[in-house]
């Protein structure tokens, strides 16, 4: 990809990502902010740390695409916090990003795999 | 003020909410660390740095919660006003080209609304108020309506609230001594109700006083008359005026925002339609239902459209031409917008404001052009800041934006400035009309919120024209390259230099397309003024005398007319001289009326009618109209002896088939006349028509007490017309004569729409011109300016100056050229346009094409001349720097 073309659209490369992955998360039900960090990060055993300054305005903007919905309710810890839940939107998109996530990393694996034995 | 606030706590509560999440988000965090067994004080700093910057995450935040983008285009407009105050040369031309550009359909606006679509200050209504013209099977063109017919009309339909009277009307006002003429309308009782005009003093007219043989003398006088001859006496009412020898009360003054109902002209009073016979020397007219010279407005009901109300009205018309075959065969009513009025001078403008209208866009392309190449060459200038702003991470969208604003505030001053001039220069039509003979002409523009908006419209849809393709440039800039200090080699300029180049081009091809068209208007302005109407312009002077206004009947009317012409045979210089009804290229018409020929029989349906004049003894001689067969009119053809007609050529043609016609018999006006002789045609109304049907008549046998009188002399109109004034004022002092002109300034007089395009076109096509010169020059001073390393090595190579300035020179006059070839096939495309203005003189003169390229060439090398000069001094030292 060429430079200016990633430097201008850093961000949503990231925030594709991560919307793939927030979506991912709530589609395991519905969860407040801090419990879809922690999920992100116990599900990539730590290999993923999410950005909260990232993770806020993802929520922001989902929820303002329609892919999510969010409600005031209460924790487990008796806090009030806001939850969010997956619409039936965002569940299609999560099915179109899933798909694109799969093509993209096959392709890569197929270009990253080792040569094979006949041609070394 | 109140939206801000609103917005402000909108955002306030989402803000609160998005901060109670983001520390419940904080709280979770350090209870977890806490619960990991860290001591709270650390897992309080920790959970912190590990969520990073909260103001950062609110902002964001907060643009996807879409409140910002208020706040974003305020500081967007900050930051333009800022950036044009950096600028103070670059705004001020760009905005003065755009004050030209809107400005100028602006204006054309204002003209069209005040003179087309809302003609008549101060009144209510406008855009229910139709025109009510007659139509006459197998004439061309609208006609006036009989009385009868127009009551008649009134009474059987149901679509309108009223049907009101508004014929122009003329009378001599003694003023002290001296007499002078006014102007006013006759009008149906229900006018100023039905216009809702409310008078300032007194009242309008009652229902009864509509009809009767001049049975209700009142008036209502101007505003304007009630100031300037009554010093605005509080007492007026009840007081008298003497119009054509009757005296009228006066029983009310019009307010004075209200001019009138007849575009063009401000009316000094009005009376009601039964004074008619007091002002018409053809006599009564309010039960005949054959003489039609009513004139007037239908005022539609409202929700009532003007094909519904054209239905209702023609089924009446189609009624009464069966029920008054012999005076109502073959007519016709039709509805006509305000703006296509057939009666008033706003016809006369038509072809100025559509011209006006062309022009004014086009001055407007150009000068976005010019703009758009301003902006070029600032943003060339600018490009350094562009590019930081770009690789600092601005959005190429915001980027966008922030130009776009700023063109947006250039447009906005411009528009403002625009709306001035236009507000200002409203009723500058009118000066191409000064009041003559007692006529106030009032042209005026009307600047109303419809203008404004239009003004807007345009102001907007400029900045879409100039300031796209120099944003969408900009903000395209190759950061690598551009943020490199020496960005001469910047890819991308040589893209821009062949934009500029092709701006410059449209520009010299737009003024060249107005520059060919004021050629041509202008060259037909001349063929008119050296024209062949038929009669000699140059060597008879005329002037007109209103007896009838004057009070007087026929029969004196006559005897005056003895003594006038013994009169007049004794001032010196004096060959020949006449008198008639009808005065060629005067605002008045010739009379017209049906006719029946001897041995022409005409298709059904089908009313021959012609134009004709009644002339004394010695017309033809005067006015230099050759006879080409039979006998001028003698004193002999008067009232006792057998009624006689001279016809014109056109009417051989049409009704004789080209036979020689003397001696055969014709009728009009209900009596049989013999034909005593043919005359050559004339053009009496028109030059740009075909000669249309004409007869003479005896002025004794159809006697007319208001005219004109014909001197052909060799004397001075300004000699002239003094002793003829003289000689008239010892006659009666209460006469009033009009000026003294040659018939040449008669006709002149009539073509001023044509003159109002001509200086139109002509003051626009230099204004076109001079803002393509600046984009030429803004062009190749910039190109010189860039190209000074080249030069200065061509310089230090050993090329002479002179080499140099043709370097430059041959590189402006090429855009010129090419933009001359696009013009040229423009206008050879577009100038058919005008064929309708163009007397004698073809859309495609090549004189005029001619004249326009050397003018373009001319301002082209002088806008050149600067920059090749500077490029010719070029130190050879420069190529070093």
């Amino acid at each position: 990809m060429p430079r200016k073309q990633a430097g201008s659209s850093r961000i949503e490369l990231l925030q594709g990502t991560l919307d793939m992955l927030i979506l991912q998360t709530l589609a395991w039900g519905p969860r407040y902010g801090f419990g879809i960090a922690q999920m992100i990060r116990a599900g990539s055993r730590n290999a993923l740390q999410v950005d909260t300054g990232s993770l806020y305005p993802a929520l922001h903007r989902l929820e303002r695409q329609g892919a999510i919905e969010a409600d005031w309710g209460v924790s487990e810890n008796n806090q009030r916090v806001r939850i969010y839940r997956l619409t039936a939107s965002g569940r299609r998109r999560l099915a179109a990003e899933r798909s694109k996530w799969q093509q993209l990393a096959d392709a890569i694996a197929g270009v990253m795999a080792p040569p094979a034995e006949s041609d070394a | 003020m109140k939206l801000a606030r609103l917005l402000r706590l909108g955002r306030a509560r989402s803000d609160a909410e998005l901060g109670e999440e983001i520390d419940g988000h904080l709280r979770m965090a350090i209870e977890e660390r806490v619960a990991r067994g860290e001591l709270r004080a650390d897992a309080e700093a920790n959970a912190r740095r590990e969520f990073g910057n909260v103001g950062h995450v609110q902002e964001v935040a907060r643009e996807m919660s879409g409140t910002l983008w208020l706040e974003r285009l305020a500081q967007d407009v900050r930051f333009g006003f800022r950036m044009l105050r950096r600028a103070p040369g670059f705004s001020f031309v760009a905005i003065i080209c755009l004050t030209l550009g809107i400005g100028a359909n602006a204006i054309v606006g204002g003209w069209i609304e005040g003179i087309l679509f809302r003609p008549f200050p101060g009144v209510a209504n406008q855009n229910r108020l139709v025109h009510v013209a007659g139509t006459a099977k197998g004439e061309p063109g609208y006609t006036d309506l009989s009385f009868p017919d127009f009551s008649d009309l009134q009474r059987e339909s149901t679509l309108f609230d009223a049907f009101i009277v508004s014929k122009i009307i003329g009378t001599t006002l003694s003023a002290g001594d001296r007499a002078e003429r006014a102007t006013g309308l006759m009008v149906s009782p229900n006018y100023f109700e039905a216009l809702g005009v409310r008078p300032v003093l007194g009242r309008g007219f009652a229902p009864d006083e509509g009809t009767g043989w001049n049975a209700h003398p009142v008036t209502v006088i101007s505003y304007r008359e009630w100031q300037d001859r009554f010093h605005g006496d509080p007492g007026i009412i009840g007081k008298t005026q003497r119009y054509n020898g009757v005296t009228h009360v006066i029983v009310g003054v019009a307010p004075a925002a209200f001019i009138g109902t007849f575009v063009g002209y401000s009316m000094q009073f009005y009376v009601p339609t039964s004074m008619q016979a007091a002002f018409d020397p053809t006599g009564y007219k309010l039960e005949d239902r054959r003489a039609r010279w009513i004139e007037g407005f239908a005022l539609l009901k409202p929700g009532v459209t003007l094909e519904q109300a054209q239905a209702e009205i023609s089924s009446t018309a189609t009624r009464l031409a069966s029920d008054y075959p012999d005076q109502d065969r073959g007519r016709g009513v039709r509805l006509l917008p305000l703006w296509r009025g057939t009666f008033d001078g706003a016809q006369n403008l038509m072809p100025t404001l559509r011209i006006g209208l062309a022009i004014a866009l086009f001055v407007l392309l150009i000068a976005c052009a010019n703009v758009a190449n301003l902006l070029l060459v600032r943003s060339f200038v600018r490009r350094h800041e562009i590019t930081v702003r770009l690789s600092l991470g601005a959005g190429r969208l915001r980027l966008m934006r922030q130009l776009f604003t700023e063109a947006l505030l250039l447009s906005a001053v411009a528009t403002v400035c625009a709306a001035l001039l236009a507000y200002w220069l409203r009723n500058a039509l009118t000066l191409f009309f000064p009041s003559q003979g007692g006529v106030v002409y009032t042209f005026r523009g009307d600047f109303d919120w419809r203008v404004c908006v239009l003004s807007a419209v345009i102001g907007i849809m400029s900045v879409v024209v100039f300031a796209a393709v120099p944003a969408l440039h900009s903000s395209r800039a190759d950061l690598s390259a551009a943020l490199k200090s020496d960005s001469r080699s910047a890819s991308g300029q040589r893209d821009r230099s062949r934009l500029r180049a092709s701006l410059v081009v449209f520009q010299v091809a737009l003024s060249f397309v107005l520059l060919v068209a004021a050629g041509l208007v202008l060259r037909s302005l001349q063929r008119i003024s050296s024209a062949n109407p038929g009669f000699s312009r140059d060597r008879v002077l005329t002037t007109s005398v209103n007896l009838f206004a004057a009070g007087y009947d026929s029969t004196r009317a006559k005897a005056f007319d003895d003594r006038l012409l013994q009169s007049i045979r004794s001032i010196g210089g004096v060959d020949t001289f006449a008198l008639a009804r009808s005065l060629p290229f005067s605002t008045r018409p010739y009379d017209s009326g049906p006719i029946a020929v001897d041995g022409f029989v005409p298709k059904a349906d089908e009313q021959p009618s012609a134009s004709y004049n009644s002339v004394s003894p010695g017309y033809f001689a005067t006015m230099g109209i050759e006879l080409v067969s039979g006998r001028d009119f003698t004193s002999g053809d008067d009232e006792t002896s057998e009624p006689v007609a001279i016809v014109g050529e056109t009417m051989v043609a049409q009704f004789w088939r080209g036979e020689n016609p003397v001696g055969k018999r014709l009728q009009i006006g209900g009596r049989w006349r013999r034909i005593v002789g043919v005359a050559k045609n004339v053009r009496f109304e028109s030059l740009l028509d075909a000669p249309k049907p004409l007869l003479y008549l005896p002025l004794r046998q159809n006697f007319s007490a208001q005219g004109a009188i014909f001197i052909r002399t060799r004397q001075a109109p300004d000699a002239l017309s003094r002793s003829l004034a003289r000689r008239i004022r010892a006659l009666d002092p209460r006469i009033a004569p009009y000026e003294v002109i040659t018939l040449g300034e008669q006709m002149r007089r009539a073509t001023s729409p044509q003159r109002v395009a001509v200086t139109l076109l002509a003051m626009f096509g230099v204004l076109a011109m001079l803002l393509a010169g600046i984009g030429m020059y803004g062009t190749m001073a910039y190109s010189v300016s860039q190209r000074r390393r080249e030069l200065g090595l061509r310089t230090a190579l050993g090329a002479a100056p002179s080499m140099l300035l043709r370097l430059v020179l041959s590189q402006g006059l090429r855009l010129t050229a090419m933009g001359i070839a696009l013009g040229a096939v423009a206008a050879l495309a577009s100038t058919r346009m005008i064929t309708y203005m163009l007397y004698q003189v073809s859309p495609r003169d090549p004189r005029a094409f001619v004249a326009a390229l050397v003018v373009m060439l001319l301002a082209a090398l002088l806008a050149c001349l600067a920059p090749a000069w500077r490029a010719a001094r070029t130190a050879p030292v420069t190529a070093l720097r």
